[in-house]
């Protein structure tokens, strides 16, 4: 057993009256050593970073067209020059109707996504955590996710007509499922340690829900609510395309499927560019920020911001 | 199952340390995973009390059960068969990983704790800000966790356990994947915040030398099945250090006992 003479010798030799100052003093170094600085990125480095190359990308694509153009590979009524999808622009722009347009859609795909997120995220929370539920959707939920949502169109129109009602129910089938999956999935990947550590804090039950399993759920959700929105606009262009009627407000589908019938070839490549940039701009404009900013606080999200 | 421990009624009895009331009671608790009967026991007849205010070091190899054990006293397992009483209510526990939520501040992780033993909202900033201070963490309250370094994130662990007030803390190898200096300045940290309150500390390691350093008493559990091996009281005054000769001796006689119950299971 431990002699005691030989605890007051090594005790004299640490210095303090009980070896407390150079401990705090030892802990002070190691606080300032250890301490993980978190860098911000100079705008300077994302412009150039981030948005450059982008841009030149899309000058390419404009160049290669072009050169297409004056090299007359095919008929221009086929392919036109990039100018003459600029005049469409500008003409629409003039007419004062574009915004419209563009407003009739993203207004729709909204509207649509927002059912679906009010759908998706109790039935992705049952799915996850009860076991019939599971057991029972899942596979349809998963199965459901790789079904083209344009195969909806024909029975949404049988059912519905040619209505609004008919867009968002196509819109609904598209979205709900990756919404749903989205949280069963980011539920799933929750560390137990996490679950372990709020029972001991006694967060359990439904606090526990609220207050430990859904936060720890949020990055697989926003992925969810990401693919989401991808969904909910793929699905609306569909419906529109196909199911368009001078009776519902003229949105990009339909200025699209007008082009078609009109054999409008700029006025097709336009609409087709319009809605690209929606819907990449709605997932630059709201989901990749708030995806960021989630990661970004969790320390997920490396170095550059 | 022992009648007499699960009926006898805690006394506040202070001059008569045999009678007074235990924090932690494990009363023959037998644990097997799977189906009883099929599977060897991990946890075999452990009878262990922890005193109130107690510092008590469970050492053991690798896999001999300690973790389990402490999961068994948390309450987040039920054992197989015997008693555990923590008379105190629920017991705090920290972890090898810091398991501190990564989705809040250093201050705010602290604070849910508060909120979830049920602190109004008006007193847990304040309170939050003591007990970062305790530990010495004073300026990280709006600090994200993966900005802190893994000696400071299990500070604030430490706080956040000590936010929930319990009468008993629980921490299963809370430092080993820490550096050595980093774990000598915790051990310091540890033995000054168990000494300036009330608690009683069950505390799990492999690590001989701290369990030398930091407990009042140090229990061996052999492995396979776990059983109370043998145990020390450690008559070394605080502040010790991890170097101090007569932490060296005490460790040295127990790290011999540890190699013959580890070399037992060489031999068949
Ligand atoms: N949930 C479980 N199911 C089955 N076996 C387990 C479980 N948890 C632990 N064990 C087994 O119990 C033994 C003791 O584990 P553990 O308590 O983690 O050991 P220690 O913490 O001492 O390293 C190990 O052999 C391990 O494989
Ligand atoms: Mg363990």
């Amino acid at each position: 057993m431990a002699g005691t003479e030989t605890t007051t010798a090594a005790a004299g030799e640490r210095g303090g009256p009980d070896g407390r100052g150079d401990l705090a003093s030892v802990e002070a170094g190691l606080d300032a050593l250890d301490a993980v600085q978190v860098k911000r990125v100079p705008i300077t480095h994302t412009l150039l970073h981030k948005v450059l190359p982008p841009v030149v990308a899309v000058l390419l694509v404009l160049a290669v067209w072009k050169l297409l153009v004056l090299a007359e590979v095919t008929d221009d009524y086929k392919l036109p020059d990039p100018s003459a999808v600029w005049r469409s622009l500008r003409g629409l722009w003039l007419q004062g109707t574009l915004g419209g347009i563009v407003w009739t859609s993203v207004s729709r795909g909204l509207l649509g996504f927002l059912a679906a997120l009010a759908l998706g995220t109790p039935l992705g929370l049952l799915v996850a955590r009860v076991k019939v539920v599971r057991s029972a959707l899942g596979p349809i939920l998963s199965g459901l996710q790789s079904l083209p949502s344009v195969a909806w169109v024909p029975a949404a129109v049988i059912w519905l007509g040619i209505t609004d009602a008919a867009m968002y129910a196509v819109i609904l089938l598209g979205a709900v499922p990756s919404i749903a999956n989205g949280l069963v999935s980011g539920i799933d990947q929750v560390p137990p340690l996490y679950l372990r550590a709020g029972r001991t804090i006694g967060a359990t039950g439904v606090r526990g829900a609220w207050h430990v399993l859904l936060p720890a759920a949020l990055p697989g959700y926003i992925s969810g609510l990401k693919q989401g929105w991808a969904f909910s606009w793929r699905s609306l262009m569909a419906a529109e395309l196909i199911a368009s009627s001078p009776d519902l407000g003229l949105g990009l589908g339909q200025y699209l499927e007008n082009a078609r019938t009109d054999s409008d070839m700029p006025g097709v490549l336009l609409g087709i560019a319009l809605i690209l940039v929606v819907g990449i701009a709605i997932d630059l404009i709201i989901f990749s920020p708030l995806e960021r900013r989630v990661l970004r606080n969790r320390g997920l999200l490396a170095g550059a911001r | 199952m022992a009648p007499a421990l699960t009926t006898e009624k805690p006394l506040r009895d202070d001059h008569d340390g045999a009678t007074a009331p235990a924090a932690v009671r494990i009363s023959r608790v037998h644990k097997t995973f799977g189906r009883p009967g099929t599977a060897q026991p991990v946890l075999d007849d452990i009878t262990l009390d922890v005193r109130p205010g107690e510092f008590v070091c469970l050492l053991g190899a690798s896999g001999c059960g300690k973790s389990t054990l402490l999961n068994l006293v948390a309450g987040l397992d039920a054992p197989t068969s015997g008693t555990i009483e923590v008379p105190g209510g629920r017991p705090a526990l920290m972890f090898q990983e810091h398991a501190l939520f990564p989705w809040l501040t250093a201050g705010r992780n602290i604070e849910l704790a508060l909120r979830m033993r049920g602190v109004p909202r008006a007193g847990r900033r304040a309170e939050a800000e003591r007990l970062l201070d305790l530990v010495r963490l004073g300026g990280a309250y709006g600090k994200r966790v993966h900005e802190l370094s893994g000696g400071m994130r299990q500070r604030v662990a430490l706080a956040r356990a000590l936010a929930q007030d319990s009468k008993v803390l629980l921490m299963d190898e809370p430092f080993a994947a820490l550096d050595a200096i980093t774990r000598d300045v915790l051990h310091g940290e540890l033995t000054r915040v168990w000494e300036g309150t009330e608690l009683s500390v069950l505390f799990v390691t492999h690590n001989v030398r701290e369990a030398v350093r930091l407990g009042e008493r140090v229990v061996l559990l052999s492995s396979r099945p776990g059983r109370v091996a043998r145990e020390w009281a450690v008559d070394i005054p605080q502040p010790r250090r991890i170097e101090d000769a007569a932490v060296a001796d005490l460790s040295v006689e127990i790290t011999e006992e540890l190699r013959g119950e580890i070399r037992r299971h060489g031999r068949h």
